[in-house]
């Protein structure tokens, strides 16, 4: 039984035909991380924002469903959707900068959700908070709560973004590139936890990252993007050992290996997007048809 | 053959403005804690570390955007540690840098031509026009770009804009800190391939600064590791990969994940 | 298709074709080509009195006269006339007076947040210090010492809000001076003073053009002030806000002396605050 269900999603920039996401499809089990991975562009923030409701007004969407825990969404009205979304989901931005509000304390920025969506006692909200903090190991969380955001390094603040992501229980959380700003040594405490904390609260994730290295470290299935498009969708395993689509593998050989001198970092190749690209048209030339005899 | 740098006990701190107190002046951190080392000429020298280890403060000391407040740094053996600006304009032309944030680093509301031409400007060149067209030629962009402005190119395309204004000026020495780092594996590759060809075609010098030693290994025939404002290995890269001597170089190789689902990353 | 060499799909978002350019734009226009043309097409004499016509209604009420559009005041003066001749001092007002607040202003917060060093401090210091005093008091001190005239009604705006563009400025070009590309000028022998007019002066002008329009209009609210207390020039000479003063007087009996000049003093004022804006929507190459 998935917990997220998209179905032949497709959206376009508002007011010209730009395609943003096209006829995408993808689904995801209750406690399962679900990668997806593509070049900068290939649309994967666009899904994550959609499946939360938080899409740019310079987009909108064509058509398809967006299926959370049985409900359609894109059925709902707006306030009903946002009560919804703010009850099951959250998410874990990239940016720990600018993520949280320079001029407010730490603790209100996490107990906010609570207090004002689930109407929790602030106490209990506090207390919530406290326990967070000490969950992803964050020395002295009481001291943190009264801490301002530029009083803390980029890992700290990534660590207190995810405390906040899991405080009240969601059952998907849509992390955005969450490590592409931190260093190496960072970013592996960073994924490490995140996977342990998905682990023991049983929380689906949705996990948007051009990396590949970090695909294989985290997640359970994949799908690949290109132009809007899922070119590729299967799991993990699977796709290391053998990947279906041409693109997939010019993905793989693009990413670095410091373990193979010999290996050269190749670009996906021109040719590769033409192909791509052509598929891609071939698709939508054969929909409008079906659409339009439909 | 000759050393393009020469870095000597090299020392650098800054005032630390959050502690300013009320009246006075604030407190000085140390970032760089005594810095050597040299970069003969045709060198792609690595400088890895993790972030806050002092890689962009030792950089921008090299291209002098900061002042050292101790040891020596020698270009081309000319002193150049405390030099004022208008001693160390004829030799800004020389060396060059590439910033990590290429949206940051582009003037917005400059076209790309005009962002490639006025280094060359103001350096004197007169044939500037037919420089920038090289220039794009160069890093693999259409010449029609020269009319557009930054936001409407993708972030490995701004990132060739600026690469495109370091090499247009023909330096010999280009400090590249960490311009890969905000790029997806696609665009990173092609621009380490163009930076990697352009420094055989032009003969530059190079230092590269990243947090990510898989991109170094690709890149750099010596590499310099950074802690806290100190040296902790400085190597031919083979040696690093093959037997890094310092743990940190150790922990930073370990925390790489490889694309690989069997990768032990304990 | 997947455009590659585009990158973004946002470079198509076409510019609006600005309603509010054209508008305010419009108004502007039409409103100077009518302060300049004034000797020639006012109907009337804006002078001249004539006391069996006083309070006439505007044309398309019963018991108006041929040739007095928006009607009489009490003094049987042509109320369009007194608004297009009041137009040539509020239009002088707001180009003298918003431009000169402008350089000087603007110039010292590039300089303050460019420079930064002992600049920053003494411009910094000399904005705190000036905005201390309360500023009403102080242009109708200015203009009591002075006596009422043209030039110290510009005087007065000037000295008064040249601070409001020094700050702004100044937060913005510190926040510009902190962007690699200005690093990027200095690593290419670029001097201070060119850098701050090539590199950081183009990314603050919409900042500064937003504020000079907006100034334009505070400047023609400030003269309406000024001449609704009797403070700005010669009672005689028509202004709009001495009309407004006088209109006041007589609302019930003749509403039309105070509602046209009204009318045109806020389509004006707010002509200026949108064209600020339309001209950042039509002609700023980063769209926000
Ligand atoms: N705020 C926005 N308004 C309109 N289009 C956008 C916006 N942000 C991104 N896009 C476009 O949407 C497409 C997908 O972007 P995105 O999902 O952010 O890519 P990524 O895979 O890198 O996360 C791109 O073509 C991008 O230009
Ligand atoms: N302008 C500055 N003022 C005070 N401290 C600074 C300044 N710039 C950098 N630092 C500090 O210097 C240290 C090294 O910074 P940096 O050279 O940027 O590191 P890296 O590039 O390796 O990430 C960091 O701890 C940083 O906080
Ligand atoms: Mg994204
Ligand atoms: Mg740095």
């Amino acid at each position: 039984m998935s917990f997220l269900t998209i179905t032949g999603l497709s959206a376009k920039l508002r007011g010209t035909s730009f395609p943003i996401l096209r006829d995408v499809s993808l689904r995801v089990s209750a406690g399962e991380v679900h990668g997806l991975v593509g070049e900068s562009g290939a649309g994967k923030s666009m899904i994550g924002k959609a499946v939360l409701g938080i899409l740019p007004t310079s987009v909108e969407i064509t058509k398809g469903r967006i299926e959370l825990d049985g409900v359609d969404l894109l059925s709902l009205t707006p306030a009903e959707r946002r009560r919804r979304i703010g009850a099951t989901a959250a998410l874990i931005p990239q940016d720990p900068l600018t993520a949280l509000n320079p001029s407010r304390r730490i603790g209100p920025q996490i107990t906010d959700r609570l207090v004002d969506i689930l109407r929790w006692p602030r106490s209990r909200a506090e207390a919530r908070a406290r326990e967070l903090l000490a969950e992803v190991q964050i020395p002295d969380p009481d001291r943190v709560m009264r801490s301002y955001p530029h009083e803390l390094s980029g890992g700290m603040r990534q660590r207190i973004l995810i405390a906040s992501a899991f405080a009240a229980e969601p059952k998907l959380i849509v992390a955005d590139e969450p490590t592409t700003a931190l260093d190496v040594t960072v970013q592996k405490q960073i994924l490490k936890l995140i996977a342990e904390m998905q682990a023991r609260h049983g929380t689906a994730l949705l996990f948007v990252t051009h990396d590949l290295g970090v695909v294989s470290k985290v997640c359970q299935s994949l799908s690949v993007l290109y132009g809007g498009k899922v070119v590729e969708a299967t799991g993990v395993r699977d796709f290391f050992r053998e990947p279906a689509h041409a693109y997939s593998r010019a993905l793989l050989a693009a990413t670095p290996k410091y373990t193979d001198p010999a290996a050269s970092l190749t670009p996906v190749p021109e040719a590769v997007i033409a192909a791509v690209q052509a598929e891609i048209a071939a698709h939508d030339r054969t929909h409008d048809r079906s659409a339009r005899r439909g | 053959m000759a050393d393009l740098y020469t870095v000597e006990n090299l020392h650098l701190s800054l005032p630390d403005m959050t502690k300013k107190p009320l009246v006075g002046a604030a407190p000085r951190i140390e970032i760089l804690k005594g810095i050597s080392f040299t970069l003969p000429k045709g060198e792609i020298l690595g400088v890895v570390g993790g972030s806050g280890s002092g890689k962009s403060t030792l950089g921008r000391a090299m291209v002098r955007l900061l002042e050292p407040t101790g040891g020596r740094v020698l270009f081309d053996g000319q002193d150049i540690t405390h030099l004022e600006e208008p001693d160390l304009c004829p030799l800004r032309r020389r060396f060059q840098m590439i910033f990590q944030d290429p949206m940051s680093s582009l003037n917005p509301r400059h076209r790309v031509g005009q962002i490639i031409a006025a280094p060359l400007a103001l350096h004197g060149f007169s044939d500037v026009g037919a420089r920038v067209l090289d220039a794009l030629d160069h890093v693999g962009l259409p010449r029609g770009f020269a009319g557009r402005y930054p936001h409407e190119l993708s972030g490995g395309q701004r990132q060739r804009v600026g690469i495109a204004r370091a090499i247009a000026l023909r330096p010999e020495f280009i400090l590249a800190d960490e311009i890969v780092s905000g790029l997806d594996v696609s665009s990173q590759a092609q621009v380490l391939n163009l930076l990697e060809g352009l420094v055989k075609e032009l003969g530059l010098t190079l230092a590269f600064i990243s947090h990510d030693l898989s991109v170094i290994r690709r890149l750099c025939s010596r590499v310099l590791v950074l802690y806290r404002g100190e040296v902790v290995e400085n190597a031919a890269t083979a040696e690093v990969f093959a037997a890094p001597k310092a743990a940190y170089t150790r922990e930073l190789l370990d925390a790489i994940p490889l694309p690989d689902p069997d990768q032990v990353w304990a | 298709m997947v455009d590659k060499s585009g990158a973004d799909g946002r470079s198509l978002i076409r510019r609006r074709a600005g309603l509010k350019l054209w508008l305010s734009g419009g108004w502007l226009a039409t409103l100077a080509l009518a302060a300049i043309l004034a000797p020639w097409i006012a109907p009337q004499d804006p002078l001249a009195q004539d006391l069996f016509l006083g309070r006439l209604p505007p044309v398309w009420i019963q018991g108006a006269e041929p040739g007095f559009y928006l009607g009489t005041d009490s003094l049987g003066r042509d109320v369009l006339s007194r608004i297009l001749y009041g137009a040539r001092l509020a239009l002088i007002v707001a180009l003298v007076a918003g431009t000169v607040t402008c350089v000087i202003g603007a110039s010292l917060g590039l300089l303050a947040g460019f420079l930064r060093g002992w600049v920053d401090v003494v411009i910094s210091r000399a904005i705190d210090i000036w905005m201390a005093f309360p500023p009403v008091l102080f242009s109708i001190l200015l203009i009591a010492v002075m006596g009422p005239g043209l030039q110290s009604i510009i005087l007065a705006i000037v000295v008064i809000d040249w601070t409001r563009f020094a700050r702004v400025v100044r937060a913005e070009a510190m926040a510009q001076g902190a962007m690699d590309y200005v690093a990027s000028a200095q690593v290419a022998g670029r001097g201070r003073i060119s850098t701050m007019l090539t590199e950081i002066l183009p990314n603050v002008l919409p900042t500064i053009i937003a504020l000079l329009t907006l100034e334009m209009g505070i400047a023609v609210i400030v003269e309406a002030i000024l001449s609704f207390v009797n403070l700005s020039i010669s009672t005689d000479d028509p202004t709009w806000g001495g009309m407004i003063a006088e209109g006041r007087t007589s609302i019930h009996q003749a509403w039309w002396v105070l509602i046209f000049p009204l009318i045109t003093l806020f389509l004006t004022v707010l002509s200026f605050s949108q064209l600020g804006e339309g001209l950042k929507d039509r002609f700023d190459p980063v769209l926000r």
